[in-house]
């Protein structure tokens, strides 16, 4: 009887102090209007790493902000999460849960933003698909309400040529020579076998023989463990002279040690962005040592930015993640899309006024988006981000690609920040907006 | 004392043969489907229907499919949601790319579904068992690898077939969550419907037959062969139906990453805690694994303020998992066996002896 009674008593005063706190939390804040963000977060599952590092980076930005007053001083961010474990169905459950209060959607994953594309559409709410998702949403008259800021997959294979052709001699400048230094390369792309890893196939094929090397598609059964006969076919009957490493999750870091076992140099494997990742790499060991990814963004914490979160956010205890992992590559990639997002809602803002965005203002500030090298180093991120500069045609923005090698430690940028072959990416890129405009029946919109 | 058999008295084959001989059976049956055709319609949020309702419906119809196969013809397959994937693909490119009417192209993936089906239910009549199981986790992996492959199926290099709109006889449009409710709903009804009454025909005892000692069948005069072909394609029938409802009225597109191998894990789940062998269980599973998640993760977003996200999304998995455990110790046969032994004791009551 006893105990009976004094747990009760035990659980009436947590729930009662529960009640107080919050309200008290309540109390002592004055209201400020609240601009709501829903995010699309995979915290378990395969993917968690990515997912978590992405989400929390959005969400420390977020606090930051919110930390110095609110977007110009008078709103604040009020967000929520959703798990989706980056499965397509829960995601669309989690859009449909946020649809009436949010105004943009980051998808996180490649299936659930072809789901959302047409949704939002219909909804008028944005989907960013920042590095992911349909290259040929770049294009925004056959996709008003898709944007692929920074860069796409298409745009970061051909940096990814430009950059091999570099390694080989190129000068970088010259793109009428760069044929010399690529022809007859032997160029492996190792990807996953789902319509994500199937997706660069077009453009490197077309970039083979426009300027003469060899390219030749190895792929990888889902979910990629075992890539032991796809490595024997490279290193002994291929003799591949550089491996892109077109993988996600567990599947980046089996080629590390494929190749180390073949004794294939790691220097000579390039990653995309999904597997250029600290998690992608230390499961790896030594193995990783030397191998180069790309990236749309910069790595560590010596920025001014993070450095202001490292002490505000994380100084009060506010922070969303494990302090460890502040600076890593997920991180920075959703900080990153986090200040894009900002600066939109600011270039609304100047447009429409201080006030709580719809989706449809929101979009305007994406197209009329100009961030310049001078404002990136006002904000503090110089070096971590690109500039930018969106319009109603091109959603894609900038394009650039990084470069990074693993040290053995950690991330270390090359310096070479690349941009893609614009004008042949963009052919493509309207060429299959096109045909998905006429498999749908949409009128692309005219921009001026 | 009103739940009960005796005083009605049957006085005609029809009455015999009712599928509720009970009659308060019958009424909390009418009562139900006047909550779904009226009811939820008129009260539910847009949010409840569009996310809970009909992909509850859906799997629930793809968990009947698969317990013909696995609960009443005792086949059992890992492989059913490739088969909810042919289906999706192919009412999207009857509808989409050939312009067939809309009612004939899900029903018509159905038939596609069902004739693939049989083609991957060939192995049966060789092997048995846990080694069936293998061969059917092969149809999940063929079938992925030809829909990502072949390029005039999933459309390119994205691999997924947007939902066009929806037309019913060409005037008709099916937009508002409403509308894809009620499509899902009459569906659901005529199926099952004519599901119900094939697992407790003649075919239905013939595929009980099989899955209870198989020679022993076929010395009664079971056709092996035959039966065990009908119940794959019936299973796989239900599948792409399904396949192509959830595509057409949930999710907008067709994307093969939806079908994965995790999805057939589920409806084995599925089936296995609503009931093996009933019609009922197929719901409660659907339920189980439909619902639930989404119940619990929203349940915790009170909490939202108080514990770190991480933990809570990890709590999601770790509540459903136990409460998958929990649901196997209490009732190994599954829930529809619970309200089986709900309905045996409303019999006896007030006066159990």
């Amino acid at each position: 009887m006893g105990r009976k009674l004094s747990f009760t008593i035990f659980a009436l005063v947590l729930v009662a102090s529960f009640i107080l706190s919050s309200g008290q939390a309540m109390a002592s804040e004055e209201k400020k209007p609240e601009q709501f963000v829903g995010l699309l977060a995979y915290r378990t599952g395969p993917f968690a790493a990515g997912g978590s590092g992405l989400t929390s980076g959005k969400e420390d930005f977020m606090a930051l902000i919110n930390m110095r007053g609110g977007i110009n001083g008078k709103i604040m961010y009020k967000w929520e999460e959703c798990e989706t474990a980056y499965n397509a169905a829960r995601g669309v459950e989690c859009y449909n849960r946020f649809k009436n209060k949010m105004f943009k959607v980051h998808p996180e994953s490649t299936g659930i933003t072809y789901a959302l594309i047409p949704k939002a559409t219909k909804d008028k709410i944005v989907v960013i698909s920042s590095g992911y998702g349909r290259a040929d949403a770049s294009d925004g008259r056959v996709f008003p309400w898709v944007f692929t800021i920074p860069t796409n997959y298409w745009s970061q294979n051909t940096a990814k040529i430009k950059w091999i052709a570099m390694q080989e001699g190129w000068d970088g400048k010259d793109m009428s020579t760069i044929g010399k230094y690529l022809k007859g390369l032997k160029i492996a792309n190792l990807h996953i076998d789902v319509p994500y890893g199937q997706e660069t196939k077009p453009i490197l094929d077309a970039m083979a023989k426009k300027f003469g090397f060899k390219v030749r598609h190895f792929p990888v059964p889902w979910p990629g463990i075992d890539q032991k006969a796809q490595w024997m076919d490279i290193v002994r009957r291929f003799k591949a002279d550089w491996v892109i490493n077109r993988n996600w999750g567990v599947s980046c870091t089996v080629p590390l040690k494929e190749a180390a076992r073949l004794k294939f140099p790691s220097n000579r494997i390039l990653g995309v962005w999904w597997c250029g990742a600290e998690e992608d790499v230390l499961p790896a060991g030594p193995a990783a040592k030397g191998y180069y990814s790309t990236n749309f963004h910069g790595v560590g914490r010596d920025f001014p930015i993070i450095k202001e979160v490292v002490d505000k956010v994380y100084g009060a205890m506010k922070g969303n993640i494990s302090f460890t992992r502040v600076g890593s590559v997920y991180y920075n990639r959703g900080f990153v899309a986090a200040i894009v997002d900002h600066e939109a809602i600011l270039t609304a803002h100047k447009k429409f006024g201080v006030k709580v965005l719809t989706g449809e203002e929101f979009r305007w500030g994406m197209e009329h988006l100009n961030i310049t090298k001078e404002r990136i180093k006002e904000i503090g991120a110089e070096g971590l981000m690109q500039p930018l500069k969106t319009s109603c045609a091109d959603h894609e923005g900038g394009g650039m690609v990084f470069f990074q090698q693993w040290d053995g430690k950690k991330w270390v940028s090359t310096g070479d920040v690349i941009t893609p072959m614009r004008k042949f990416v963009r052919g493509m890129i309207e060429k299959s907006a096109a045909k998905y405009a006429k498999e749908k029946g949409i009128t692309p919109r005219t921009c001026k | 004392m009103f739940y009960r058999e005796c005083g009605n008295f049957k006085d005609n084959y029809a009455s015999d043969m009712a599928i509720f001989p009970i009659p308060l059976d019958r009424w909390g049956f009418i009562v139900m489907l006047f909550m779904a055709f009226v009811i939820v319609p008129l009260f539910a949020s847009e949010y409840l229907i569009t996310n809970i309702i009909i992909p509850f419906y859906c799997f629930a119809l793809s968990a009947f499919g698969l317990n013909v196969l696995a609960g009443y013809a005792g086949q059992i397959s890992i492989g059913h949601a490739a088969f909810m994937a042919v289906g999706a693909y192919s009412s999207f490119i009857l509808y989409g790319r050939y312009g067939i009417p809309l009612i004939p192209s899900i029903l018509g993936a159905g038939v596609i579904t069902a004739i693939v089906g049989t083609f991957f239910g060939l192995p049966s009549l060789r092997i048995k068992g846990f080694y069936l199981a293998i061969a059917t986790l092969a149809s999940q992996f063929i079938i992925e690898w030809v829909i990502v492959h072949v390029q005039w199926i999933s459309g390119g290099v994205f691999g997924t077939i947007e939902a066009p709109d929806m037309y019913l006889f060409k005037l008709w449009a099916i937009d508002t969550p409403v509308k894809k409710y009620y499509l899902s709903l009459c569906i659901l009804v005529l199926l099952m419907t004519i599901g119900k009454n094939l697992v407790r025909g003649q075919l239905g005892r013939n595929w009980m037959a099989i899955r209870d000692v198989d020679y022993a069948a076929e010395i009664i005069g079971v056709n092996l062969y035959r039966d065990k072909l009908t119940a794959f394609a019936v299973s796989t029938f239900y599948a792409g139906v399904a396949g192509s409802l959830i595509t057409f009225c949930y999710v907008g597109s067709a994307n093969i990453e939806e079908f994965n191998v995790m999805t057939s894990f589920a409806l084995v789940g599925m089936i296995i805690i609503g009931g093996l062998g009933t019609v009922l269980g197929s719901f409660f599973g659907a339920g189980f694994f439909v619902i639930l998640p989404i119940a619990i993760n929203q349940s915790l977003g009170a909490f939202m303020d108080v514990v770190p996200s991480d933990i809570l999304s990890n709590i999601e998995s770790i509540i459903f998992g136990g409460l998958i455990v929990f649901f196997l110790i209490v009732e190994p046969y599954g829930m529809a066996r619970l309200w089986h032994t709900i309905k045996d004791k409303l019999r006896l009551w007030p006066f159990p002896y």
